[in-house]
């Protein structure tokens, strides 16, 4: 292996702080942020970074893998989680290069929140599309705390209902999206006879995403035991590359959006374009990264049963949902 | 000058499906459907499994007049795709029909007994709570789609083949 390279970073000058977990370690200047471990440097643009480090961190690492871009990212075993540097990047892994480290979920993620805490700059909000937001760029300017601790909506029963995660308005600041402002904001009418007023329960979901305050973060709407409708609205690129432990499905209830589909080694294997009412499943030996023209409401569709972990575990979970 | 756009939704009447270029893929792994073009297809209320995680499902429904009544030992929740579709509720007056260890609607008998609850009228992107236990019955005056979150149950039909790309 040739020698590892630093570039010259001085937080004296950007005003940013250095983070190390482990052998780990992260600076940022005005435009990148440098990702070092015992094998190597590696450099990505600081909005790509803080946009994928968002999504790592309000997904709790997710399902799977949450691949940064070809080389960085995390896998989660659910109470530890790995970060590594090129294991999932054939050239990386011959080179020798590849390096993976295991932290206790809780420690990642407090040193994780600690970065965006520091380097997300005031008018910079990785959740939002492109068009949305300011610019990731320069030196240290304030933070978006208040942006960037904002909690995901999570349904018990479904959203709407009495005690349960309530519906989106203006009054609670969820205005309708610039791109979604011809979707109808009528909600269904309900009809109860007297005695039954409180158990028929109805919502306009596709009024409910037109008030999507982010992009590419799933919130939950209905319940059924674990099955779990993850509704959310995306636009312009997902920030990371997801790769899944287990088989997914998403549903596209309006617009259009296009999967660059590769496989764990990052090599491209196929492209799913999704149009209104289409339905793909997401194997869960791929990777797949969506790009959204318009902002587009999509259903991603998760198993959240323990026992897929068990499944996960003893390597018997199904990569694809159905053979036929 | 602010943008203008055009949310595309589609319906069963009018859907434009999109699909899967592989390089190096078998496409069947995507399972690859669309919602109205099954509800096109298909019989008044089959119930088509467009979707199955181990045993849940999302089921594709096409409502056109009246169904049978369904019940179901838990929650499932439905939502209206394209079109208006009224869910008229009944309270049971016999629960023993439900089997607590059995998931997935299933049909009642025409002249099931209970206790009217309301009903709850559906347009394009309205979802509803079919709460656990408690009858119900669709009604849509044309044909309309329905996707439904459910269980693989005795009234699921799984017809992968002849839905999905190969």
């Amino acid at each position: 292996m040739t020698s590892v390279i630093k570039a010259t970073v001085d937080n004296s000058v950007s005003g940013y702080q250095t983070f190390t977990v482990g052998t780990f370690s992260f600076n940022r200047d005005e435009y990148f942020a440098y990702i070092n471990c015992p094998n190597g440097e590696y450099v990505m643009s600081i909005d790509d970074f803080l946009r994928a480090l968002m999504r790592d961190v309000a997904w709790g690492f997710f399902y799977g893998t949450v691949a940064f871009d070809d080389v960085f990212g995390t896998i989660n075993h659910y109470g530890n989680v790995d970060m590594y540097m090129g294991a999932q990047h054939q050239d990386w892994i011959v080179s020798e290069r590849a390096y993976t480290e295991n932290f206790k979920s809780d420690v990642l993620m407090g040193v994780f929140k600690s970065i965006l805490s520091d380097w997300v700059n005031e008018g910079f909000d990785p959740f939002a599309a492109p068009q949305e937001t300011g610019l990731a760029w320069g030196r240290k300017n304030g933070n978006e705390d208040a942006l960037i601790d904002r909690q995901r909506e999570v349904a018990k029963r479904m959203v709407g209902m009495p005690g349960d995660a309530p519906l989106r308005s203006d009054e609670n600041g969820y205005s309708v999206n610039r791109a979604f402002a011809d979707v109808d904001q009528e909600q269904p009418i309900i009809e109860a006879m007297p005695g039954f007023e409180g158990e028929l329960s109805a919502f306009n979901f596709f009024g409910y995403l037109s008030r999507s305050d982010v992009t590419w973060n799933p919130s939950v709407v209905s319940v059924v035991r674990q099955s779990l409708f993850c509704p959310t609205t995306e636009e312009y690129i997902l920030p990371i590359d997801h790769g899944n432990d287990r088989c997914e499905w998403f549903l596209q209830m309006s617009d259009e959006i296009i999967w660059d589909i590769k496989d764990k080694e990052s090599h491209p294997i196929a492209t799913v374009t999704m149009r209104a009412g289409d339905v793909s499943a997401m194997p869960g030996d791929i990777r797949h990264q969506g790009q959204s023209p318009k902002r587009s409401m999509l259903l991603v569709w998760e198993n959240g049963s323990p026992e897929i972990l068990e499944m996960i575990r003893n390597g018997t979970v199904p990569m694809v949902p159905v053979e036929f | 000058m602010s943008t203008e756009y055009k949310t595309v939704f589609a319906s069963i009447d009018d859907y434009r499906k999109g699909g899967v270029q592989c390089l190096n893929e078998d496409p069947k792994r995507y399972a690859f459907s669309n919602l109205y073009e099954v509800a096109a297809t298909n019989a008044p209320y089959d119930r088509i499994v467009v979707a199955k995680n181990l045993d849940y499902t999302i089921e594709s429904v096409r409502a056109e007049g009246g169904s049978d009544w369904y019940v179901c030992a838990h929650d499932e929740f439905v939502v209206a795709m394209d079109y208006d579709v009224e869910v008229h509720y009944l309270k049971l007056e016999d629960e023993s029909v439900i089997d607590d260890d059995k998931d997935g609607a299933f049909k009642l008998p025409t002249n099931t007994s209970g206790q009217e609850m309301g009903r709850i009228f559906l347009k394009r992107g309205h979802m509803a709570l079919l709460p656990e236990k408690n009858a119900y019955r669709f009604h849509a005056n044309r044909p309309s789609t329905l996707m439904i979150q459910s269980i693989l149950g005795e009234e699921s039909i799984e017809k992968w083949a002849d839905i999905c790309l190969k």
